[in-house]
């Protein structure tokens, strides 16, 4: 198989499984209680910290696991709503978030919160200046992804930070898709708040963390007993922290080495679909992406039926994110962008990863291109297109 | 997530194409739910000799269009108005139950074809009325309601 959905998870590495497997049986004490096998695993849920901190420019205290990246968003935002209450009800967003981004926002707005959803630009893009712009009396959070999941665009966070503070605003970032895959600084890019999931980097599923800014009183999401130093009740998945770490730690090893072998295959994949498919546009921006994504509509077919060629074919991508599919809307970043129904219902995501070959590329390019073809030769629209063109 | 039988239909789909001068024609759906249908009849002394589709829609649409023009090619138009959205279902064992509207629109394109036919030839068949894009209408309802 040809696996290039990355961004909607990766394979464990052995290394990270390795690290993990002792605290499934003979390190299986609770740390939170006294005795010697216990205070080992709070041992390794201190190291993991230290680890992910300064991955992140942060300190250790500054950084709280949860149960994956959803759960950090929705204790971000809902948290920063509540502790703000008093001095404002507006927050500030984007419209091509993340569910996880999204839905809390929503149900905050059923509670008398008012969103802005700023749209982006065709490339997926919003600015420091769109978001200053929407700036009220009454803002109290400016949530904004880091990179989107489904179109790779990476946001000017760095400059979104800038104004947040300038504003005295706290700025939270879902920064899912780009941790382990871009260096990030929450000090220089003032971010107060970061979401982060571990199976995006070849870490564990149900597993993630919330950077805190230091002296930011976020109230907990999950109330119970003392962990997390009273933040985020339940027992530690101390297994699953020791394996969020150690993936970590791999992914910002030669960090700039892979990015530079990834993103040539990238750029060979989309340039050879560019090419060689005529009625096809790449969605996202061209140069401010992630190294590993590829967003592309394929004019006059539907998304799904390509994807169920490519897997008889043995190529696995996705259309939208996996969180939609299995819905009949067109992704609703696609349609941010502009993009018509029929074109949003086209497209197909491949994210590749560290193992991706030049000949897996090849392989997709050999295919892809008669998948297209057999499945234009079936639609209407093709039909009226050529029709209205001879 | 599909049946074996889905699989096959869509992989190698009976009747893709068109008929030229076509006694009826139908077409369903919009690009904004992300399905539209064509389906082409040939008839003769009220036989339907010959059927083709084209589809823009996912693996269901394309496997639900394949096996609607299977099972009407032979069929009466009296017969061929007996087809429902089930049949054409439970033809491929079965359609996820966010698929279904992909079998609702298969037998809305059917009728809204011979609706075409009898247009034409001044003609009325019981039970027929004229084809409304119900398809403009919310998924949801065709969802829930399988």
């Amino acid at each position: 198989m040809i696996y290039l959905d990355h961004a909607a998870t990766t394979p464990v590495k052995p290394e990270v499984l390795a690290a993990m497997l002792p605290y499934f049986t003979e390190h299986y004490g609770n740390p939170s209680s006294v005795y010697k096998i216990a205070q080992r695993n709070r041992k390794a849920i201190d190291d993991a910290r230290a680890v992910v901190a300064e991955h992140l420019g942060a300190q250790p205290n500054e950084i709280f696991f949860t149960s994956g990246g959803t759960e950090a968003d929705n204790w971000a935002i809902k948290g920063i709503a509540e502790a703000f209450k008093e001095k404002g009800n507006h927050i500030i967003t984007t419209n091509i978030e993340h569910h996880a981004v999204l839905h809390p926002c929503q149900y905050l707005e059923k509670h008398g919160y008012e969103v802005t959803y700023l749209e982006v630009d065709p490339d997926g893009l919003v600015t420091a200046e769109q978001v200053e712009a929407a700036i009220r009396p009454e803002t109290i959070l400016i949530t904004i992804m880091y990179a989107n999941n489904e179109i790779g665009t990476i946001m000017p966070i760095a400059e979104i930070g800038a104004v947040a503070k300038k504003h005295g605003i706290v700025f939270h970032t879902d920064a899912v898709q780009a941790i382990g895959h871009l260096p990030i600084d929450v000090r220089a890019q003032n971010i107060d708040l970061l979401s982060l999931s571990g199976h995006k980097f070849y870490g564990p599923k149900g597993t993630g963390a919330l950077y805190i800014r230091r002296g930011l009183q976020l109230p907990p999401l999950l109330h119970g007993g003392g962990q997390e130093r009273n933040r985020r009740a339940g027992t530690e998945n101390v297994p699953g922290i020791v394996g969020l770490a150690k993936a970590m730690a791999l992914a910002y090893e030669d960090l700039e080495a892979k990015n530079a072998k990834i993103k040539a295959l990238r750029d060979y994949l989309i340039d050879g679909i560019m090419t060689q498919i005529p009625y096809c546009r790449l969605n996202g921006h061209r140069e401010q992406r992630l190294p590993n994504n590829v967003n592309i509509s394929f004019e006059f077919i539907e998304g799904e039926s390509l994807l169920l060629l490519l897997d008889m074919a043995g190529i696995a991508a996705s259309s939208g994110s996996a969180c939609t599919s299995g819905s009949l809307d067109p992704s609703h970043v696609l349609l941010a962008l502009g993009l018509p129904h029929e074109q949003a219902h086209g497209s197909i995501r491949f994210t590749l990863g560290e193992d991706n070959t030049r000949e897996e590329m090849d392989q997709v390019l050999e295919k892809l291109p008669s998948f297209v073809e057999r499945l234009r030769s079936m639609s209407p629209l093709y039909e009226d297109f050529v029709r209205q063109n001879s | 997530m599909y049946s074996q039988k889905v699989m096959e239909c869509f992989m190698n789909p009976q009747n893709v194409g068109e008929i030229e001068n076509a006694d009826g024609v139908g077409t369903v759906g919009n690009p904004k739910c992300g399905d539209i249908m064509k389906i082409y009849l040939q008839i003769e002394d009220n036989i339907i000799r010959d059927a083709k589709f084209k589809t823009f829609g996912c693996g269901a649409a394309i496997a639900t269009s394949a096996m609607l023009t299977q099972m009407v090619k032979g069929k009466t138009i009296e017969e061929a108005m007996k087809i429902t959205n089930k049949a054409v279902a439970d033809a491929l064992d079965g359609l996820p139950p966010v698929k279904m509207h992909c079998s609702c629109l298969a037998e809305e394109a059917l009728k809204a074809a011979l609706w075409d036919y009898a247009q034409k030839n001044g003609l009325t068949i019981e039970g027929l009325t004229p084809p409304a894009n119900r398809h403009d209408e919310d998924h949801a309802a065709f969802g829930e309601e399988n």
